[in-house]
Formats: structure tokens, sequence, C-alpha cells
């Protein structure tokens, strides 16, 4: 009886390592994966890595199944985070990366190569509160950066009733909610805020992560608008696809132009009408476009502009940029649907450029 | 014979793994956060900005959350589970209450820790904030007291377990002298149970902070999470373990990530120091006992 068992433990110990080193095998298989492929022709044996943003995932899921679908590439894509998809992209561990912020020079030399941006959609922050009767605020840029800095107190501080005369606001504190975690969301909500407020640009200045002059901090959409709805006369910010698909109330924002901007996809998208530079790599906060959304961003897919590196296979980059330019062109239409703001025409033609210039051992990948 | 050889080699293996394991968590830490301590030096510990945007980083005010919650809510939980303790390890030993309350504290501990926090999100934090509202504070309802309070309730069942099982420890015939010199069951356990176990309910109470110190979800959504030292026990904090959570995924730079995981390192540390001091008590505990039984 006692032997057996000793053998038995012995047996299985022994498959305990050989799990372990299989494990070890495969991790390192699918660290290859993305990016070394023995010469394939059919796409349907073709699969492409991404990772990145979390922002644009459920658009980026929708697209990458349609895709799948419709040419039988397979496409993953993985969440972790802009920083994420850019570590990954740089150490060549995915074919594609994602992000909402463009990347940082320093960044691009660490990668040795250049790397070029993609807009895919666009996105926008609101302001979100919790006030009786939920009456819908008009805010002004100077308003928001005061109380997101601790200055405005109270609801019923004299500057926001001046640009709210018909709205009985309470004399009580405002609690402010921000995120807590690192998001591409506070740093297009920072980069905002830095534009339109000297004190906040020497103060606080832009990032995913802040060091905030006041108030509470909640982790994602989700945490910040949970303590938004059960904290009596809070105010902060979420994405607007997170507000719109709650229902939540959201306040209308002055734009640069003077004009009182009550955040919709079409006026997100307007915002993008400006001259976009050929890289694309612009922030969308505080644009001179008349009818646009101050509180905009684009978010980009990166991908190295020389596509023949390591042992990398003509027939994966060909498919990957075949993707690119599906996305931004018959792609577009799912993004309403899920509440994202489609790009504008410009920034559309500026990507298809971007997209048509990549290359493999110097030859444009498509014609 | 072979079987037993391998058997022996087994264990060996599986204790060597566990010391591999946190050596080289402890080296991996260290060598993750050069960077950092190179950059900072030890004032990272003392230095109260923690300024992502300009690199300025510190991290005294999580490592002042970090104790304040935990020892908090060892205070909150000290009472309650060895009130659990002495209710299961002397009044009902065996039956149908006994069963029942131990399998509920077992689900006490299985219950996943972001349940924990959404519990006190949305049913603590407004109960607290209600109380605010009557003693003038602002009402946040989020903080250090709520974060304690959601912690002393996920560390019960832990404590709780170890202190009853050694109650139960307890040699029978000490007890039944001291009842047949007329002790009534408060005096016993005052006097006879309590005093015997003394290391082993310290040893609850240590494994209990170690598992506070270290909890992530359920803190970081009720804590507030704001960057300063707190003021009071109302005012919202952050800890170590809930700001590593919450920037890692988003730090861009590298100076940024290294000091991440420097903050990693300090709990690492610290967590160390509290339980090598717990050792030494309870060994002094135990010594205790021992001389005291001596001397009797």
């Amino acid at each position: 009886m006692i032997i057996k068992t000793f053998q038995k433990s012995g047996i299985l110990f022994s498959l305990f390592f050989l799990l372990m080193l299989s494990c070890g095998q495969q991790t390192q298989e699918t660290k290859k994966e993305g990016v070394i492929q023995k010469p394939k022709t059919d796409a349907s044996q073709i699969s492409l890595m991404g990772a990145g943003a979390t922002f644009p995932h459920p658009l980026y899921s929708k697209m990458f199944d349609e895709y799948h679908n419709q040419f039988k590439v397979k496409i993953n894509y993985q969440a972790i985070g802009s920083g994420g998809g850019i570590k990954q992209l740089i150490e060549k561990t995915v074919d594609f990366g994602g992000t909402d912020a463009p990347m940082k020079e320093e960044d691009i030399k660490k990668a040795g190569a250049e790397i070029v941006h993609i807009p895919i959609c666009m996105g926008a922050v609101v302001l979100t509160y919790n006030l009786e009767g939920n009456p819908e605020l008009k805010l002004s840029p100077e308003v928001i950066a005061d109380i997101f800095l601790g200055k405005i107190k109270k609801w019923d501080d004299k500057k926001i009733k001046e640009l709210n005369p018909s709205v009985k606001l309470p004399s009580k504190e405002i609690v402010v909610v921000h995120r807590s975690d690192g998001s591409g969301t506070t740093y297009i909500f920072s980069d905002y805020l830095a534009k339109i407020s000297e004190e906040w640009k020497s103060k606080v200045g832009a990032g995913t992560s802040l060091k905030w002059p006041c108030g509470l901090g909640a982790k994602g959409n989700p945490g910040v608008a949970g303590l938004i709805k059960q904290t009596p006369n809070s105010i902060g910010y979420v994405e607007l696809i997170y507000a719109l698909s709650n229902n939540m109330t959201y306040a209308i924002v002055k734009n640069k132009a003077g004009k009182d901007i009550k955040p919709t996809m079409e006026s997100v998208t307007k915002s993008a009408n400006i001259t976009i530079p050929e890289d694309t790599k612009v922030s969308l906060t505080n644009t001179e476009a008349e009818e646009g959304y101050p509180i905009s961003g684009l978010t980009w897919l990166i991908v190295y502009k020389e596509q023949k590196y390591g042992n990398r296979d003509k027939a994966v980059a060909t498919e990957m940029t075949k993707m690119f330019l599906w996305m931004i062109k018959d792609g577009q239409k799912y993004c309403e649907p899920l509440h994202y703001a489609p790009l504008s025409e410009e920034t559309a033609k500026k990507a298809e450029k971007i997209i048509t210039s990549l290359t493999y051992n110097g030859e444009k990948i498509l014609p | 014979m072979i079987s037993d050889r391998i058997f022996r080699y087994f264990l060996y293996c599986s204790a060597i793994i566990v010391v591999l394991l946190l050596v080289s968590i402890f080296i991996t830490l260290l060598n993750d956060s050069m960077l950092s301590i190179r950059h900072f030096g030890i004032g990272f510990v003392t230095s109260k900005e923690w300024d992502p945007v300009k690199n300025d980083l510190g991290s005294f005010p999580f490592l002042i959350g970090t104790l304040l919650t935990s020892f908090l809510a060892l205070a909150i939980t000290m009472p309650f589970s060895l009130g659990i303790a002495i209710f299961l390890g002397e009044f009902y030993r065996e039956g149908f209450v006994s069963t029942f309350l131990k399998t509920v504290i077992e689900l006490l501990a299985g219950v996943p820790s972001v349940i924990y926090g959404f519990w006190g999100l949305f049913i603590l934090v407004p109960i607290i904030r209600e109380f605010q509202v009557k003693f003038h504070v602002t009402p946040y309802g989020v903080g250090i007291f709520t974060s304690s309070v959601i912690l002393a309730i996920m560390i019960i069942p832990y404590s709780a377990s170890i202190i009853r099982e050694v109650i139960t420890l307890v040699p029978n015939d000490i007890k039944e002298a001291a009842y047949s010199l007329g002790a009534t069951q408060y005096e016993v356990i005052r006097y006879i149970v309590i005093p015997n176990s003394l290391s082993g309910i310290f040893a609850g109470f240590l494994l209990s902070l170690g598992r506070a110190l270290g909890e992530t979800m359920a803190v970081t959504m009720v804590i507030g999470n704001s960057n300063f030292i707190p003021t009071s026990i109302f005012s919202p904090a952050n800890t170590m373990a809930s700001v590593i959570a919450n920037e890692f995924t988003e730090a861009t730079t590298d100076l940024y990530l290294s000091s991440l995981i420097q903050i990693a390192l300090i709990l690492f540390i610290v967590t160390m120091i509290i339980n090598m001091i717990g050792k030494f008590v309870i060994r002094k505990l135990g010594y205790s006992d021992k001389s005291k039984k001596k001397m009797k």
C-alpha cells in the first residue's frame, strides 16, 4: 500500500515537472508566434497579435471578429493598457500596438526603427455629476479647471451660478472624483486642462496618472461612475461611450470658439475639423473647430513602418496592412452602434496615406 | 527502495522550491527597482510627493496608508475573532451550531476580495457616509476607516480558525482542575485558556495582519485612492498594494515603473519585518508560558 502511494507520488512528481517544462515551451512559442511566421500564403492560416489600449477594446473586438468572418484572418488583441502596448511593440512581441496617447520620442528611440500611428476612431471624456434633480449643467473651461484644482469648493459658487442661472444649485461641498488607475481617459482630460489653465499646466500637468490636487480616486470607468452615483454633490469624468451606455447625466462644455457643445458622437467627430498633420499625432483637446466638443481624442494603432524585421513573412505584413485599410474604411460602420465616434473625412484620408506608406524590404506593401 | 528515495527527493524539492521562490522574488524586485533606488536614494521612503508627471516620486503616504489600515483592521478584528474562537473552542465544540458556524467562517474566507470590495462600496460606504454627516466630517464615505472595516471582516476567518485550534489544544486536565477548585467558566477562560494559548492567539493575529498588509482589490475600491498623508481616520488615503495595482498598467516611463516595483520591494520588506517581530514575540510568549508552568 505505502509503496504504491510512494510510486504514485513519484509519477505525479515527474508529471508535474513535465508540465512545467511544457508550459515553458508554450510561452516561448506564443511569444514568437506573432513575429516569426513560416512562409504562408493562405490568409486563413495567418494570425496577428496586437496589444494595448483598453478604451477602444470593444470596438476592436467587434471589428476583428467581423474581419475574421469575412477574410479568415485571425486577430488577437489584448487590452493591457497603452503603456503595455507600446512596450510590447518595442520588444517586437506583437504585430501591432494600440495607444490613446501618441508615443513619446524617447520610446520611439528605444524601438530603433520608425513607428507610424494609424488613427482608428475617436473618443471623448465627459463630466458627469450627481446633483439633486439631475439638472443639465453648462461648464466653462475655467470653471472645470478650478473645480479640479480644488479652488471652487461649493456648488453655489458665483462662477457656476453665472453659467447656469436657471439651475438651483445647493450650497454643498463639491466632491471631486477622478480615476485612480493610470488611463488614457485621464491623459485626454489632463491634456485638456493643461491647455486651458496655466495653473494646471504648472502644478499638475498632463499624464496617464497625476498628482491630483484634491478629490477621491476610483478604479476604472465603472468605479468612477459608481462612486459618483452614490455620492451626493460629486463630479467626475468618464469616457463618453461609458456615459452613453449607462444613461448618465453629463455637462455641456464651452469650446474654444465660445460655443456650448453637448458631447455627442457627431460633435466629437467635428472636433477633428482642423488641419490634421501628416503623421496624425495630434491632440484633439480644445481645438479651433467651431462645432467640436473640446475634450476629444484619437486612438491609434502603432506599427513599424518597415515591416521586414526578424523573420517576418511578407504575407503577414500584407494581410495586416489590408486589415488596417479595412478598419479605416468599411470597418468604420461599426463605430457608431458601439458609441465610438468615427474618424472625420480628413483624418481618414491621412490615415490611408500612412497605411499605404508601409513598406516591406523597402517596397510599398500596397500599390 | 526506489520509491522511497523518489518520495524523499520530492519532499526536498518542494522545500527548496519554496525558498527559491521567495529568494528569486526578492532578487527580481531588488533588480528591477535598482533604477529608482539609484535615482531617489533613501529619500524615496520618506518623500511625501507622488507626482508621476514630473517623475517626482516617494512612497511615504502609501507606507502610512498600509500600516494604518492594517493595524486598525487588526484592532477591530481582535475582539470578534477572539470571541468567535472562544465560542467555538469552549462553548460549542461539537454539534450543529459548531459545524454551521465553522462552515460560515470557511465560506467567509473563500469569498473573493473583489466581492468584499463591491459590497463595501455599495453597502458599507453609504452607511459610513451617514455617520460622517452626523459627525460633521466631510461625507466622503470612502477612506481609511471604511477600508479597515472591510479588511477586519476579511481577516476574521484566518485569526478565528487558528485561535480556535489553539484553544482546543489547551489540556483538559488543567481546565478540569480549575473547575474542581470552583472556578466559573469565565474564570477558566480568563485565567487558564487564554494565558495557555497566548502565543497561538498572537500567531493567529499575525497571520491575519499579513493578509491585511497585502490586500489589494477590496482596499482599492473603498479607500479613496488619494496620494496624500491622511489627516484623520476618515480621510481618503492609499496603500502600497493599491497604488501598484492602480498605476502599473499605464506606467510608461522606466523610472516610474521602477518606482512602483520599489514600492513592492518596500511592502515585501515591511511584511518581513512585521513577521520577524511577530515570531520574536511569539517565542517570548511561548517561553513565558513554559516558565510559568515550571513555576507551578
